[in-house]
């Protein structure tokens, strides 16, 4: 367990921040700006803090108060940066056991970094290099992994290479993961625990099933990358027309493309904006997906949107209409309605393993 | 054109390739730990030291030449202290010209290594401080090699400054053949005596293809480098 508190001043920025993070991924989400990377920095020893205790479980990394400030090579952090920062002089294999060979056989194995060993880091292809950065760090046998936007240079198809690999990496390995981002389909797919920035402050921060269903929280998300994440399981495959159904505690839903076997567990994120309400279940549509909820909260956004939180059996999701259709269909909290999802508005980047 | 070398010209053409490497090699250990003092570090005196170590390159070489002979001089402080410690005596020996071709081409030296210090992302640096590396570790595996093809140019435009050094050094230890005459102090002295053409020609050619020579292998060698650098 990383437990942060600390305060640091930067110009005209101040970063005040109080954040836990369990074993598992806990995802860092703000704009840029919003303090992310200083954190991160703060928590490997790379920026002092003017205030504050970072410890990781009982050892102390900094601590204003006893004086106590680790040097980075002292801290064991694994630190993914966003630019890999391999050493272009040495081939894949020498940057790997950089900080030693802990674990190497299996490390290789799980991030496919077998037929790169004697390659030159220039000679690798975006995705390659955050691999091998990432085995690096694991090698170096970390009791924390840092991971700076791991993602943001690559293209999407390459994010889709490497994103399975970080999944594994998340169920595979027993330390907390701090992973920045500001892509929310990444943090949906992979934390467990979300703290959202913003201007160097915590807005929000919980378990990331919470957060991301927490109508208050649409605006700090940012309305187009607010939406709530539930795992199904995989119900069967409509193999004519190419898409599978799963089933959650809130019913069964139809997406395109093929999920995985029959029984396997997928990680959804349904974004609040593709989320549509009708007050009566509705005919001759074209979406496949309706289901029948129940209002849980009505927030107000900064703009002429409102949140809106429905409970699904157990799970939550989260639309987001208008301030005018929703005083025009009377919503109120407690009332039973019907969520319409359209089975392309989740797209591949939103489902995970 | 070699004939119109006698055994006085090459004499001063080994001395002074003597008095060059050994300038060179020992200025350069120190000349990359200043250039990473002032590239990297934060201190007080850091734009004196700057100053001082940039002093021989806009002094006139005659006045390095004359503080050298004060200070390094037998009746000099460091020069006396040099000679009843160590028995080591600089003035009018041809150590006092690697001294005075050190001196001189130091301020070069750094320049060159500082530049190229500056070039390294420290990015990378702090990646190996992540990973556990000590300072030292990351300065002789990550810095180091990212900065030894400057490091070789320096080291080739200290040995051609070195080589070419003629105020400082016939100013401290004067030009005595076969102990302090290097080649510029041989040219001078030659020019001095009628019927001194000749061998004047002859050391002037061997100038030029030591200059081209050290420039063509260092061109050769920073190819390699930068090849094995991996850029």
């Amino acid at each position: 367990m990383l437990q942060v508190r600390i305060t640091k001043r930067l110009g005209d920025f101040t970063l005040d921040v109080d954040v836990t993070a369990p074993a598992g991924v806990t995802a860092i989400f703000g704009r840029s700006g919003s303090g992310k990377t200083s954190l991160v920095n703060a928590v490997a020893g790379l920026l002092r803090p003017d205030a504050g205790r970072i410890a990781v479980g009982d050892d102390v990394l900094f601590d204003s108060q006893t004086r106590q400030n680790l040097a980075p090579q002292k801290r064991r952090v694994g630190y993914v940066f966003q630019d890999a920062r391999l050493f272009p002089h040495m081939n894949v294999q020498r940057n790997l056991t950089y900080g030693g060979d802990h674990d190497a056989a299996r490390v290789i194995e799980v991030l496919g970094l077998g037929d790169l060993l004697q390659r030159r880091p220039a000679g690798l292809s975006g995705g390659e290099r955050q691999r091998v950065a990432l085995g690096r760090a694991l090698m170096s046998d970390p009791q924390i992994l840092l991971m700076d936007e791991p993602l943001a240079a690559l293209d999407a198809p390459r994010k889709a290479e490497i994103l399975p690999y970080i999944e594994r990496l998340r169920d595979e390995v027993q330390i907390p993961i701090l992973y920045v981002s500001h892509d929310m389909s990444e943090v949906a797919r992979l934390a467990s625990t979300l703290v959202v920035l913003e201007g160097g402050t915590v807005v929000a921060s919980g378990p990331a099933g919470d957060v991301l269903a927490r109508p208050d929280a649409v605006p700090l998300l940012g309305v187009r990358d607010a939406g709530s994440v539930i795992i199904a399981k995989v119900a069967g495959r409509l193999l004519d027309d190419g898409l599978t159904e799963v089933a959650f505690s809130g019913g069964r839903i139809v997406l395109p493309g093929n999920l995985g076997r029959l029984g396997q567990k997928v990680r959804l994120r349904i974004p609040a904006q593709d989320v549509i309400l009708a007050r009566e279940a509705p005919k001759g549509i074209s979406a496949l997906n309706v289901l029948p909820v129940t209002i849980t909260a009505i927030e107000q956004g900064r703009g002429p949107g409102v949140a809106v939180g429905l409970r699904a059996g157990n799970d939550q999701l989260l639309a987001r209409v208008t301030r005018r259709s929703a005083k025009l269909m009377e919503l109120a909290e407690g009332q039973q309605i019907f969520a319409i999802i359209k089975a392309t508005a989740v797209g591949p980047e939103d489902i995970g393993g | 054109m070699m004939e119109s070398l006698g055994p006085a010209e090459w004499t001063a053409i080994w001395l002074s390739l003597r008095v060059a490497v050994v300038a060179t090699i020992c200025a350069l250990p120190v000349a990359v730990a200043v250039a990473y003092l002032l590239a990297r570090k934060q201190f007080p005196g850091r734009q004196l030291l700057n100053g001082l170590v940039h002093m021989p390159l806009v002094l006139p070489p005659v006045v390095t030449g004359y503080l050298l002979l004060v200070l390094f001089g037998q009746t000099g402080p460091i020069g006396e202290f040099l000679n009843d410690t160590f028995g080591i005596t600089l003035a009018f020996r041809w150590t006092g010209a690697a001294l005075a071709a050190a001196i001189m081409a130091f301020p070069l030296m750094v320049r060159a290594i500082r530049l190229a210090i500056e070039a390294v992302d420290q990015g990378l640096e702090e990646a190996a401080s992540t990973l556990g590396a000590s300072r030292w570790r990351i300065f002789s595996t990550v810095t180091l090699p990212l900065i030894l093809p400057g490091v070789l140019a320096s080291a080739i435009l200290g040995f051609a400054k070195a080589l070419g050094e003629f105020g400082a050094t016939i100013t401290f230890v004067a030009a005595i053949p076969g102990q302090t005459q290097t080649i510029p102090s041989a040219i001078y002295g030659l020019l001095q005596v009628p019927g001194g053409e000749p061998a004047v020609v002859g050391l002037v050619i061997v100038s030029v293809v030591l200059a081209m020579g050290a420039l063509l292998i260092s061109e050769w060698l920073a190819r390699r480098m930068a090849r094995q650098v991996g850029r």
